[in-house]
Order: C-alpha cells, then sequence, then structure tokens
C-alpha cells in the first residue's frame, strides 16, 4: 500500500513540470528547494517501505526457528547431548536419537556433490566454452529441465531402474571385480536401497543447480580475462585453466553451495532409495536415514508427545545444519574471492 | 629487413641511441586484406614495421587499426567467420603460415590491450604466468625473471614490498605497466599495444611513453592510438590508415610536418576524425 503512494508521489513531479512556464531555468530557488523536499520525503517513505518488506524475511526465518525448537525441546532437554550422539531411534520405548538420520543427511549430501560437482563444472566448460553455437541451448535447456522433474519421478526412476542396475552390476562390480570391497565403504551385501543409490539420485538432482549457476559465471567472465592470457601465449585449454576457472572460481562455489542446500533437504526421492533404517554404517552398500526422510516417513503417525516433540528436534537440527553448512560456505566464497584479489586488499 | 622498407629507410638511423640494437622482430604487411564475414575491414595493407622504432597507427574510429594489429599476432584466430589474404611476415616469415603454433607466435609478439586485464591474482602470479605456462622454470628463475620483467616496466620500485597481493590493488597506471611487464617476461620480439594509456591520466601516460621509448631499444612496437600528440612525441613512425586501407606512412616528424596526403594531412589538422 505504501508502495503505491510512492509511485503515484513520484509520477507526480514529472507531471507538474509543464505548468512551470519554460523548462529548467524557470525553476525558482524556492521551487526547486519545494521539488527537492518533496522527493526526500518520498525517498524517505519508500526506503522505510522496502526495509520494512525486507525486515519481514528474517523475521520469518527467526520465527519458524522459534516454533521448530519450542516444539522439539522437551526432546531436547529429555535427552540432552545424546540426542545427537546416540543411534537408538525406538519410539514404542521412547528413546530417541538422531545420529544416524544426522550421518545419512550429510554423508548422502557429500557423495552428491563429490559426483556431481565435477560433472556439472565439465558440462558448464563445454556448453560455455566448447560445444558449437547450435549446441548450445539445446543442451544447457535440457540440463535445466532437469530441475523441474518432480522429486517422486526421480523416486520412481531410482527404485525401477537405479536400484537393480546397483544391486546387479554396479556393486559387485565395485566390491568384486575392481577389489575394492577391502575398504570398508565397499564391503558388505548389496540389496540396493543404500547411502550409494541416495547419493547418486542427489547428484542428479542437484546437477542442474550447479551446471547453471556455473555456466552463468562462466559466460560472465570477461572477454579481456580470456584475450589476456591468450596473448601471452596460452592454448585454449590453458586459458581455461588458468584465466577463466580462476575468475569463476567463487560463482561457481556459490553453485555448489545451493546444490548443497538442494541436497541436505531433499526428501521424497531420497525416502524411497535410502532404506531407512537408523543405523550408522561405513559402507556405502548399507540402507541408512536422513533427517528429511525420517520426519517425513514418521511425523503422520507419530506415536505420542514425546515422539512429535523428538521428529521436531530433528527438524531444528536439520535447520542449524543447514544453516552451519552456509556460513562455512560464504566464509568459503569470501575466503576465495579474497584471495583472488576480487575485493581490493 | 627486406628492401621494401618504404620511405622509413630514409631516415636511415636506428633510433633508440646508445644500446645494443637487435634486427629481430622486424615486421611486414604485404597485400594484407581482412574480413568480418561478409565484411572487408583492412584491403591490401603494405606496411613495414621496423625493429627497434616505434610505429603509431592513426586513423578515424573503425578505420581498422585494432583489426590490423590483432592479425598481427593472430588474435582473431578464435573468432569464427573470419578470414585474410596476403600476409604477415615476421622477420620474414609469414606468420599464417600452416606450420606456425599460434600460441608460440603470440609469446613472441606480445600484445597489451587498451583496457588493462590484470588477472585477479598477485602481482608475482601475474608476471610469471606467461613463464609458467610455457616453461616449468626452477623458483630463483622465475623470480628473476618476475624482477627483471617488472624493471623494465618500470613498475619495480613501486610494487617488490607488495609482489604478494592482489594485482588488483594498484592504480590504473601501475595495472598498465604491469600488463606491459607480464607481457615482457615471456621475453617477446614485438610489442603490440592498442591504445594503452585512453583511460589513464596525463602522468602515467607520460610513464608508458617513457617506457616504450627504452623499450625500443630492444623490441619492435607498434602502438595504436587516438591520441595524435602522442603518435608524433612518442613515435618513429607513423602509419594513418582510412577505411581499411593504408592511406600514408612515413617517419613521425615528416608526417606531421609535411603529409603528402591531403586526407591525411586533414585528420591530423583535425578536419576529421
Ligand atoms: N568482431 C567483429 N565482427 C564484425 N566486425 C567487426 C568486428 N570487430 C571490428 N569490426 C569492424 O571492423 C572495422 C574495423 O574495426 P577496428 O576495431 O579495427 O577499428 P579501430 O580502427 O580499431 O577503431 P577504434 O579506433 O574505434 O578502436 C569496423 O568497421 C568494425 O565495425
Ligand atoms: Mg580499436
Amino acid at each position: 500500500m505504501t508502495g503505491a503512494a510512492v509511485s503515484s508521489e513520484q509520477a507526480g513531479s514529472p507531471r507538474e513540470r509543464p505548468t512551470t512556464p519554460s523548462g529548467a531555468d524557470a525553476l525558482g530557488p524556492k521551487r526547486l528547494g519545494a521539488r527537492i523536499q518533496g522527493a526526500v520525503i518520498g525517498d524517505r517513505i519508500y526506503s522505510a517501505a522496502i526495509t520494512l518488506f525486507a525486515l519481514c524475511v528474517p523475521a520469518l526465518l527467526i520465527l519458524v526457528a522459534v516454533e521448530i525448537f519450542l516444539g522439539g525441546w522437551p526432546a531436547l532437554r529429555r535427552f540432552g547431548f545424546s540426542f545427537l550422539t546416540s543411534s537408538a531411534w525406538d519410539p514404542v520405548n521412547g528413546v530417541f536419537g538422531a545420529a544416524p538420520a544426522i550421518y545419512g543427511t550429510l554423508v548422502s549430501s557429500a557423495i552428491a556433490l563429490a559426483i556431481a560437482t565435477p560433472l556439472a563444472i565439465g558440462v558448464a566448460l563445454f556448453l560455455s566454452e566448447f560445444a558449437p553455437q547450435w549446441l548450445r541451448q539445446p543442451v544447457a535447456f535440457l540440463v535445466d529441465l532437469l530441475a523441474a522433474v518432480p522429486s517422486v519421478v526421480y523416486g520412481l526412476w531410482g527404485v525401477f531402474v537405479l536400484l537393480p542396475v546397483l544391486r546387479i552390476t554396479v556393486m559387485p562390480f565395485l566390491r568384486d571385480t575392481l577389489h575394492l570391497g577391502v575398504l570398508p565403504f565397499f564391503s558388505g551385501p548389496a540389496y540396493g536401497p543404500s547411502m550409494l543409490a541416495a547419493g547418486l539420485i542427489l547428484s542428479i538432482m542437484v546437477l542442474p543447480y550447479i551446471s547453471s549457476v556455473s555456466r552463468e559465471v562462466l559466460l560472465a567472465v570477461p572477454r579481456s580475462q580470456r584475450e589476456a592470457a591468450l596473448a601471452l601465449g596460452a592454448t585454449k585449454w590453458e586459458t581455461i585453466w588458468g584465466a577463466v576457472l580462476p575468475y569463476a572460481k567463487s560463482g561457481i562455489i556459490g553453485g555448489v553451495i545451493l546444490g548443497l542446500g538442494r541436497a541436505l533437504g531433499e526428501t521424497m526421492a531420497v525416502t524411497m532409495l535410502i532404506g531407512n533404517r537408523p543405523q550408522i554404517s561405513a559402507s556405502l552398500f548399507a540402507p541408512g536415514y536422513t533427517m528429511a526422510s525420517l520426519i517425513a516417513n514418521e511425523f503422520a503417525e507419530a506415536s505420542g508427545d514425546l515422539h512429535l516433540s523428538a521428529l521436531m528436534a530433528v527438524g531444528f537440527v536439520l535447520f542449524v545444519i543447514t544453516l552451519i553448512v552456509n556460513a562455512i560456505a560464504r566464509w568459503l566464497v569470501w575466503q576465495v574471492s579474497r584471495a583472488g584479489g576480487e575485493k581490493t586488499a | 629487413m627486406t628492401a621494401a622498407t618504404v620511405e622509413v629507410t630514409a631516415r636511415g638511423q636506428p633510433s633508440g641511441s646508445g644500446a645494443p640494437v637487435t634486427n629481430r622482430g622486424a615486421l611486414a604487411a604485404r597485400q594484407f586484406s581482412f574480413w568480418y564475414g561478409e565484411k572487408q575491414a583492412l584491403f591490401d595493407i603494405d606496411l613495414d614495421m621496423r625493429s627497434s622504432a616505434i610505429t603509431a597507427l592513426i586513423g578515424p574510429s573503425g578505420c581498422g587499426k585494432s583489426t590490423f594489429l590483432r592479425s598481427i599476432n593472430r588474435m582473431h584466430d578464435l573468432l569464427p567467420g573470419t578470414r585474410h589474404e596476403g600476409q604477415i611476415l615476421l622477420d620474414d616469415a609469414d606468420v599464417y603460415r600452416p606450420e606456425v603454433d599460434a600460441t608460440a607466435l603470440r609469446r613472441r609478439v606480445g600484445m597489451v590491450f587498451q583496457r588493462w586485464n590484470c588477472f585477479p591474482k598477485s602481482i608475482y602470479d601475474n608476471v610469471a604466468y606467461g613463464p609458467r605456462i610455457n616453461a616449468s622454470l626452477p623458483r630463483h628463475e622465475l623470480d628473476w625473471i618476475v624482477e627483471s620483467s617488472l624493471r623494465r616496466a618500470a613498475l619495480w620500485d613501486e610494487v617488490k614490498d607488495r609482489l604478494r597481493q592482489t594485482a588488483l590493488g594498484l592504480s590504473g597506471g601501475q595495472q598498465q605497466r604491469l600488463c606491459i611487464a607480464r607481457t615482457l617476461a615471456n621475453d617477446p620480439e614485438v610489442l603490440l599495444l592498442d591504445e594503452p594509456a585512453s583511460a589513464l591520466d596525463p602522468i602515467a601516460t607520460q610513464k608508458i611513453e617513457e617506457l616504450l621509448y627504452e623499450l625500443k631499444r630492444e623490441l619492435t612496437v607498434v602502438i595504436v592510438t587516438h591520441n595524435l600528440q602522442q603518435a608524433a612525441r612518442a613515435s618513429d613512425y607513423t602509419a594513418f590508415f582510412y577505411m581499411g586501407r593504408l592511406i600514408e606512412v612515413g617517419p613521425t616528424d615528416r608526417m606531421f610536418t609535411a603529409p603528402q596526403e591531403e586526407r591525411t594531412n586533414s585528420y591530423i589538422t583535425g578536419r576529421f576524425g
């Protein structure tokens, strides 16, 4: 409402112009003073309005955080620090520990980023530097489309295509043919639903985020930077490696963070593929749980107040972890851009 | 050196007194034409650019100065749809021969751009960029190259205590000299400059001009400039381009006092441009 008032006020000032006898020099000092006065008041109202809107967003965030915290408080008070470290999640006996879900969220997101980041940067580099012009738009469009596929569709595809392939081909291949089974990460029976499956589906889901941000950032690298490297005798690849990527580095990290945020909170597809078992296992072949899937699975049929409160507490932990991850990532971007000298020392 | 060094030889003496004069890096264009797609930007350019001298390219905007300069180190190679005819000779060998490696050529023919384009890296890393991609040198040699290049670019004293700091913290004039130092670190034979001082204040401009005067002892320098005083002050030879053609070339003092072409005369007296 205030916005509308301001815009009519602003529109008003040019309209009054023709009423002055003849253009600018006819604006006497008094008249000019009044106009400046009006503009100042308009500015004040306008800035007050946008400040208010801007403050609403963090206020909402804090409100949500407080709500979830209060909801989770009974469980947190009851179990204390062991809520974060205990693996016991037993609604029947009323014992709750969220460690497996926290572990699962972090590990599945880490797998997703480890797979998606190099792929996404590769896709972005291909699209911005190497692809012939006619191929760029269609491929970029298709990659971006990956982000538009509903989560549950990924889940279905994962259940009917990815899991059988993992169980029959990929897992035995990694474990037996490559003898990676000696490592704890690739040992144990291959059922299909597993941390690996969840990480893989997440990597496909976060790839478009990382790659489209990276592509934008790469395209925004000034031509003068490329020319500088070329003129110094760099090959195309050396130009990309030595001038383009370093210039784009902080932006690309920003894209990775966006993907990470997405991976941490993703619920549906992961729930369908991770096996939903509250256990911590070093093997990526073993099933696990994530915080988001835990909440989604149990919230509707929570048995009793303590169970509900424990789920709220899990939500609060997820919220805090997301905040921490984002803070770390922001700090990283800042470090990188400072080292690269984007901000003058 | 070819016999075809036009009126240029009339002047006879190598400029830059005293210092040892090398003859490497002599440049010449022979019947050189250039097209951006359908549009012809250069027409039959014949021009000699002597070593150990500064050749200034002048002419109104859009006349093809930058196009010509960028043809010399083949910066157009990556631009689709461009083509050329004729030759650019570096030490009597055409740079467009198929066996010439463009990246090796660009190390011999350094280029400095209008807008300084330092990398967002430290001062040291900027200067070391060329040597690093072209050879893996031991640390002390790299240090030496960085120091001597910065000295040659008259920047060493101003930055020697802050080599590890970001190059973007330098002033415009310093950044432009850093770009020159970065180019010199490749030990080129030719230095091409496309309006290197157009965004600088008079003091910084003067510094660059003094620097070029020093550098021309060892290098062939070709500079594009819109600033006629600068061309008159700083160059040995001046070439006047107009609508993609080379209208006239000669020793700078003659070009500015007794141009032989009417169009040159109108341009330098400011009647069009
Ligand atoms: N990438 C390009 N594609 C198509 N035409 C171009 C391109 N670059 C330059 N031209 C055209 O070629 C002609 C010569 O341009 P060039 O940049 O060489 O002029 P210039 O003499 O350097 O001008 P200025 O003094 O303004 O820098 C101009 O008509 C210009 O429009
Ligand atoms: Mg130009």
